[in-house]
């Protein structure tokens, strides 16, 4: 504290509330609207209180999907939403701590040029080469497959950076030790490599796990059938387009229901959350 | 920067980096050739002819109208969205390094947005703005303003704008907070002692320090705005109405899966891989300089 100003210091607890109220407020709509009938739902003006349909609506479409819109039931979505996240966080984690190792702790012919080659994914967005990726899958006949949803989202400049950069950071001293103590390299990865990264393998992951969940554009393209859909696309599928009436409560159940995992993810995880953004960024 | 001793040399580093290097090729090189490629090529309706045209594709995107709106679509939606989430973000990271009590519960609730993806808040958002039944929306109607952001461009700009600042402000401020709470105590406190209020001390010796941060948020909510948006505009407008929300990103999107364009999607592929080179240049030559005072 280095001096008393009372009225500044309400001032910005007073700006602090009001932004969390208007931040939540969206969501506290959504959950509103997820506890009602659907009769309920045409009626004007919405209501502000919840209703007590919330354990039917969620049983709902958790195993019957939304009627008429044509999707699979929530918990398939969900699941395939989660071995889809959770592929590519565990699949880019275990390539770049692996190229990244190579890196640093090789010396080879065509170092340079294999690290350029991976620095250049940074700039080549999946949005930039939609096309010529879907006709690639295509070829490779992974259309909804949950290979060709997450194998192409594998490969990372940021996390092969991330780990490059930390390894630069280990003393050199333990790579000599170890070589004296007659380990070979993989040796040396497992038992000090490894254990060292234990922190930032872990911020990685609820960074990646997060980055695969909320993926929109590549499953739109490459998912076909309602029971490969992640329940990100899943719910707009469930919004036709024009005057088509929407099952506005089961709609927002089931938005409560894919935002729950990952929000999760960041409540309980927090630190390491915080920690990996602020690293993957450097 | 190399490790002083090296293991030996031999299968073992190729191995290592054959997984990474394979997706790499399969996934990133071969397809961004691919776009690179095509967009000197124009097929005809039935796919059988494909001829080689040189730059056409690209002065014909250069003569199109609905293309440069586009562009000027971009450039409203990602300044808006960049400038409007990093002054918020820094007046709340401001207020949160300042108030002793509660400050962690206070990040907690703000940064959870973060979690959301974009194309779910942009149905949380739609939701709230529906025409029909939206909340938000009646509550306009009863003041007398008519809203329905599936006819009225400016107003489904707006709602992208809304929704993606609200995805995209707690980032910003996870940012600066971190940077406020770097600033050493002693540089506040001494201008404190010379009789500076709260105001003249942020903007004398915080706002300058965080310049750092401040550049690096402002070239990725850029990056951002570009390219992860697509969620947002796809769910709550379809990039309607009449393209007032278009992005260059929902355009290749449209042409290439919805009018089978290949030439022509393929050379706004190559454009955007130009600007996100040109974005990440920018961003490696500055944050490497560190922009101080």
């Amino acid at each position: 504290m280095i001096e008393n100003r009372p009225g500044f210091t309400f001032f910005c607890h007073a700006l602090l509330i009001a932004s969390i109220v208007v931040v939540a407020f969206p969501l506290y709509i959504a959950f509103v609207a997820s506890t009602q009938t659907a009769e309920r739902m045409l009626q004007f003006p919405l209501p502000l209180l919840p209703g007590g349909e919330m354990l039917h609506n969620y049983a709902t479409v958790l195993t019957h999907g939304v009627e008429g819109a044509s999707t699979a039931p929530v918990s398939k979505m969900m699941l395939n939403s989660l071995v889809m996240a959770l592929t590519i966080a565990l699949g880019k984690i275990v390539i770049s701590i692996l190229s990244a190792f190579a890196i640093v702790y090789f010396r080879f012919p065509l170092k340079n040029f294999f690290f350029w080659m991976i620095f250049i994914t940074l700039m080549l967005p999946v949005e930039v080469r939609i096309l010529p990726t879907y006709k690639v899958v295509a070829d490779l006949g992974l259309l909804d497959t949950y290979a060709g949803l997450s194998v192409p989202l594998i490969a990372s400049a940021t996390a092969t950076f991330l780990f490059r950069q930390f390894f630069m950071t280990i003393p050199d001293e333990l790579m000599e030790a170890a070589r004296i103590d007659g380990a070979g390299a993989m040796r040396f990865f497992w038992d000090i490599v490894l254990p060292l990264s234990k922190t930032n393998i872990a911020a990685l992951f609820v960074i990646l796990f997060i980055y695969g969940w909320n993926q929109y554009l590549w499953p739109l393209l490459v998912t076909t059938q309602e029971d490969m859909y992640t329940v990100v696309i899943g719910i707009k599928r469930m919004i036709p387009g024009g005057d088509a009436a929407v099952a506005w409560n089961l709609v927002m159940a089931t938005a409560m229901l894919a935002l729950t995992p990952p929000a999760l993810v960041v409540l309980l995880m927090q630190r390491w959350f915080v920690k990996g953004l602020v690293d993957t960024e450097k | 920067m190399e490790k002083r001793t090296q293991f030996p040399v031999g299968w073992l580093p190729y191995a290592l980096v054959a997984p990474q290097l394979a997706i790499t090729i399969v996934f990133f090189i071969w397809p961004a050739a691919q776009a690179l490629w095509q967009s000197l090529l124009v097929q005809d309706a039935f796919g059988i002819n494909t001829e080689f045209v040189w730059f056409e594709n690209f002065q014909v995107l250069f003569a199109d109208e609905t293309y440069l709106d586009s562009f000027r679509v971009t450039a409203v939606f990602s300044t808006l969205v960049a400038t409007l989430a990093f002054g918020m973000a820094l007046a709340l990271a401001a207020c949160c390094d300042h108030v002793l009590r509660g400050a962690r519960a206070y990040q907690t609730l703000i940064i959870w947005p973060l979690a959301v993806a974009p194309a779910i808040a942009a149905v949380l958002w739609a939701f709230m703005f529906n025409p029909s039944i939206g909340i938000l929306a009646h509550g306009m109607m009863l003041l007398g303003y008519d809203w329905n952001h599936l006819l009225n461009s400016g107003q489904a700009m707006s709602l992208v704008v809304i929704s993606a600042v609200w995805n995209r402000m707690p980032y910003n401020f996870l940012f600066f907070l971190a940077a406020l709470q770097s600033i050493p105590k002693s540089m506040i406190e001494a201008a404190a002692i010379d009789g500076a209020g709260p105001l003249k001390r942020f903007a004398t010796i915080a706002f300058p320090l965080l310049s750092p941060t401040s550049f690096f948020l402002l070239v990725v909510n850029l990056v951002y705005a570009f390219f992860d948006t697509f969620g947002t505009i796809d769910a709550i407008t379809g990039g309607g109405p009449m393209r007032s929300t278009t992005t260059l990103v929902y355009k290749v999107y449209q042409d290439g899966f919805k009018g089978l364009d290949l030439g022509g999607s393929a050379a706004q592929s190559v454009i955007l891989m130009a600007i996100v080179i040109a974005l990440t240049v920018v961003q490696f030559r500055y944050i490497e300089r560190k922009v101080q005072y």
